[in-house]
């Protein structure tokens, strides 16, 4: 089997004397879905933050393996912003737009690590800045297109539904053309219908060659989209496998899943 | 029409008003007679009259209410406010600015010298109200020591003019530079911080310039300032002085429209979307593979270049400058410009400007109470249009639909 697109050995984080998380291993393989659950509170977004670049984790290493062969890249102490050009990016539990710029500008801003027109360009509008933004343009309003904004691309995305927000917010990060996605909790809040339709978004994006890596909470939209599950409790990886082997953990179903399935 | 208790609240306030000014308006002692006049019919007409204008608010506020009422019962569309509409259509758009250009270009031809004087000095405010809005307005960064960068520019020309005999039009993108670079100079310490923080460490660092020129007598010659600076040059002619300020008056035009053209790109460009993603979430925007360090750089460095470049011509102008002149006061003039015409719109901030340094100017015919009138119109200003005179527009974008395919 190839390498994996995200590879993480070993991660831990002390927040002072509190350790977040211990010694978390981790895997994502091209072309999958993985889902990473647990209580609230378990380090579930501390993990994300982690990898991410937002937190500089206390042990361990992160490793991107790009999907075009090219050597691994070590994310342990990168900016955010390099690890998003890396081609890992992410989306918010909390939504996070730019809530004064149009739904289309916030797709363009996600291009921007693409794209490397500066002040001369802008001022002068010169030819190769013209064409990148014509380029910027067109590729975010596919994006739109793909996640079913299009119609309101010039509404200032404050005025955008919750679930329009959760979806443009996946936009967003697709923009940034990442061969894996993090999506922390892309269903909170959802109605049944909007997540139905989130899943079959999800499954969209995993077909056009994206890894994706999910927090969530919905354990429908887990057990439908994921190949393989994490589960973590107190910042400790308590199971892997595939849905039915987790599902039917003792462990898992002592610290999280007890009530649903006896439900 | 009005409740009882709507007309107790606007007794009330007419009452205080009453109280507020009653030592600038009814108290007046006349140090030589030794006699203290008790102007009492002042305090009548400050009653009476804010008694009405509260009751003119409160039907103001009571007429927006309904109309807000009417919005929502009849679902209608919303309507674009005439302003908005009028700068948002090109149609529109240019033949307006074609011709507030065209009346800027006679105005010296019509009004006398000191008119054309007072209009550079609203000019410069724009251009300085310009340069902030980038900082504050776009990216977000709440800079109360701008001024600093003024302070830079002038003196840059007037200690290069002094030591070294540089002409204006040299000294001007000197200038420019030198406030860019201190503009980079105050932007790497506060990389880190935000909001509240980031305006402490703004303001300290724009009294260290101020008290540096102040205090620095070799370098700056201290509190007395330089004096003659000479004037823009005419291609070496001499000018008297009123053809000296129709030049500059001609310069600050040129200057102002320069400033609109590049300002106007930059805000719709790449770098000025990023600059807005900080201002609205800087996780976020992180996230999203922006670098924040170079990105908050570039927005006080351009800010900065404005200041400098204003601070070149301010020197021209008055050819005398001494630290007095840039003091906290003057950040929070350009600060007020940029808010009271409205955060990141270029618009906004031109009229801002105008109001701010016009009115003063042309209140003088109240004499005493020019600044308790000036003070009103800011509150007042606040009160009803806190988004500012214009808020800023985002460009919208048209697609045929389907143009692109369904997908991939």
């Amino acid at each position: 089997m190839s390498k994996p697109v995200l590879q993480v050995d070993g991660l831990s984080m002390d927040f002072g004397g509190i350790r977040a998380m211990c010694e978390l291993d981790l895997e994502v393989h091209q072309g999958q879905i993985v889902a990473l659950i647990g209580p609230n509170g378990a380090g579930k977004t501390t993990f994300f933050n982690c990898v991410t670049g937002i937190y500089n984790p206390t042990e361990g290493n992160v490793f991107l393996n790009p999907p075009d062969g090219s050597k691994a890249i070590r994310l342990n102490g990168l900016k955010p912003n390099l690890v998003t050009e890396k081609g890992m990016a992410r989306t918010f539990q909390n939504i996070r737009l730019f809530q004064k710029m149009t739904v289309l500008e916030n797709v363009m801003i996600g291009r921007h690590c693409r794209t490397s027109s500066y002040i001369f360009g802008a001022v002068f509008k010169t030819g190769a800045t013209r064409r990148e933004e014509r380029e910027t343009v067109e590729k975010s309003y596919r994006i739109l297109q793909k996640v079913g904004l299009e119609s309101a691309v010039n509404e200032l995305a404050e005025n955008l539904p919750y679930g329009a927000q959760r979806r443009l917010e996946i936009a967003r990060a697709l923009a940034t053309e990442p061969f894996l996605l993090l999506l922390d909790e892309p269903a909170a809040g959802m109605n049944p219908q909007e997540t139905q339709e989130l899943d079959d978004l999800i499954k969209r994006i995993r077909d056009e060659g994206h890894s994706i890596l999910l927090i969530e909470h919905d354990m429908k939209l887990v057990m439908s989209l994921s190949d393989k599950i994490y589960v973590v409790d107190y910042g400790r990886k308590i199971a892997e496998g595939t849905p039915q082997a987790v599902s039917s953990d003792p462990a898992v179903i002592k610290a999280y899943l007890g009530e649903d399935i006896d439900a | 029409m009005f409740s009882l208790e709507q007309l107790k609240k606007s007794l009330l306030v007419s009452l205080w008003f009453a109280f507020l000014t009653f030592p600038l308006l009814v108290i007046k002692v006349d140090p030589i007679e030794r006699t203290v006049q008790w102007r009492w019919e002042n305090m009548a007409l400050v009653a009476v009259g804010s008694f009405l204008i509260s009751l003119l608010v409160r039907l103001f506020f009571i007429h927006q209410e309904r109309r807000r009422e009417r919005k929502t019962v009849e679902n209608l569309v919303e309507r674009m406010p005439l302003m908005q509409l009028v700068l948002s259509e090109p149609r529109y758009l240019y033949p307006l600015s074609g011709a507030v250009l065209l009346c800027s270009l006679i105005f010296p031809f019509l009004f006398s010298t000191y008119q054309t004087n007072i209009m550079i000095t609203a000019l410069m405010y724009v251009m300085l109200g310009l340069g902030l809005n980038i900082v504050v307005g776009l990216a977000g960064l709440l800079d109360l020591g701008y001024v600093a960068f003024y302070a830079v520019g002038a003196y840059s020309y007037a200690l290069l003019n002094y030591h070294f005999d540089l002409g204006f039009w040299m000294a001007l993108p000197i200038g420019a530079l030198l406030a860019a670079l201190f503009g980079v100079l105050l932007g790497f310490p506060v990389l880190r911080l935000r909001g509240d923080y980031l305006a402490i460490v703004t303001l300290g660092f724009g009294e260290i310039i101020r008290l540096i020129l102040e205090n620095w007598n070799d370098f700056s010659q201290g509190p007395s300032g330089i004096s003659n600076i000479p004037r823009p040059g005419f291609f070496g002619i001499e000018l008297s002085l009123e053809g000296a300020i129709l030049y500059l008056y001609y310069i600050m035009i040129a200057m102002v429209v320069f400033t609109i053209f590049v300002v106007n790109r930059l805000q719709d460009s790449r770098i000025g979307r990023a600059w807005i993603a900080l201002r609205e979430d800087e996780i976020a925007c992180q996230a999203m593979g922006i670098d924040k360090r170079k990105t908050k750089l570039t927005a006080f460095a351009l800010g900065a270049t404005w200041a400098g470049m204003v601070g070149v011509i301010f020197a021209a102008k008055t050819t005398f400058i001494n630290p007095a002149s840039f003091t906290f006061l003057e950040s929070a003039i350009i600060l007020c410009i940029v808010v009271l015409g409205g955060m990141g719109s270029i618009f906004g901030v031109i009229v801002g400007a105008l109001i701010l340094i016009l009115l003063p100017e042309y209140l003088r015919a109240l004499s005493d109470y020019r600044m308790l009138a000036f003070g009103a119109v800011l509150v007042t200003m606040m009160i009803f249009r806190p988004q500012g005179v214009m808020a800023n527009i985002r460009r919208s974008y048209q697609f045929k639909s389907n143009s692109e395919g369904d997908g991939r």
